[in-house]
């Protein structure tokens, strides 16, 4: 007898929850640089138009949330004569895996770069492991 | 190949920059890793007034003191370099996404600019420049008398 034919492949992971927002204004997601080092993990991002108080990080269970908000420039008595980018504001978000320290999560803006620091936690952080000769 | 010329966009559609813009496009759709450098860098938004032009530029993450400005006549350039970060040793990448390397960009305006009077502003990563025209050449408002 034929069994139903299984799909053995794996599925690319789906967003869970797709949301709307309220407000009008585009989304961008913004281009991120991720690197570990001994201890961190450093993920960059490029966020032109964003400040310190413009960005938000949340983490959720596993869901780090990076999210940024653009104030359009508006210039008195100049409009709009040619345009090849247009502004809106960003969001991006990463699943994260235990071996980050929760607790420890340090982020700074500078000339629109947002650079966040995950730390690993200490049970995680590689052991070097010596081997003995015989 | 061309240098955008402000003044022939938005009004009339420029065959060959439509080309040439569709061109882009495809390479952008067809291309993944590459995708960043088929287009021209920094993208830029150019506003106008009575008095002159204020270009505006997204470079996040400059050092404003390497970067490049330059006005000779109508033409505008930018030149600068997004620095790659060098990792430690034992330090690798999860992903990399943002460009980096050497870039220019020049672009004609409409009128001849007082580079006497450029100003350009560098803050939270995107760069802004007040380009004037010269007084000279800004148009004359010219009165109707009623008789």
């Amino acid at each position: 007898m034929l069994t139903a034919k299984k799909d053995l492949t794996k599925q690319p992971a789906q967003a869970q929850v797709e949301t709307e927002r309220t407000r009008t204004a585009k989304v961008y997601v913004p281009r991120v640089d991720i690197y570990e080092t001994k201890d961190s993990i450093v993920l960059v991002a490029n966020m032109p138009g964003v400040d310190e108080k413009s960005v938000d990080i949340t983490l959720e269970k596993d869901v780090l949330t990076i999210s940024g908000s653009v104030e359009p420039l508006n210039f008195n008595g100049y409009s709009v004569a040619y345009a090849e980018y247009d502004t809106g504001d960003y969001q991006r978000a990463f699943t994260i895996s235990n071996e980050v320290d929760r607790n420890r999560i340090e982020a700074k803006v500078k000339n629109g770069v947002l650079r966040v620091i995950l730390h690993k936690a200490e049970q995680v952080k590689a052991r070097k492991i010596a081997i003995k000769a015989e | 190949m061309f240098g955008p010329g402000i003044w022939r966009l938005g009004r009339i559609v420029d065959p060959m920059t439509e080309v040439q813009r569709l061109q882009r496009e495809m390479n952008r759709l067809f291309s993944g890793a590459t995708e960043i450098y088929t287009h021209d860098f920094p993208a830029v938004n150019v506003w106008r007034g009575e008095n002159g032009a204020i270009v505006t530029a997204e470079l996040p993450g400059i050092d404003a003191e390497k970067l490049d400005i330059s006005v000779v006549g109508d033409s505008l350039t930018l030149s600068g370099n997004r620095e790659f970060e060098n990792l430690k040793e034992g330090e690798s990448y999860h992903r990399q996404e943002r460009a980096y390397g050497r870039f220019a960009r020049t672009l004609q305006l409409p009128f001849r600019v007082d580079a006497a009077k450029v100003e350009a502003k560098y803050e939270k990563g995107v760069l802004q420049i007040t380009l004037p025209r010269v007084e000279a050449e800004k148009p004359k408002k010219i009165s109707i008398k009623v008789e």
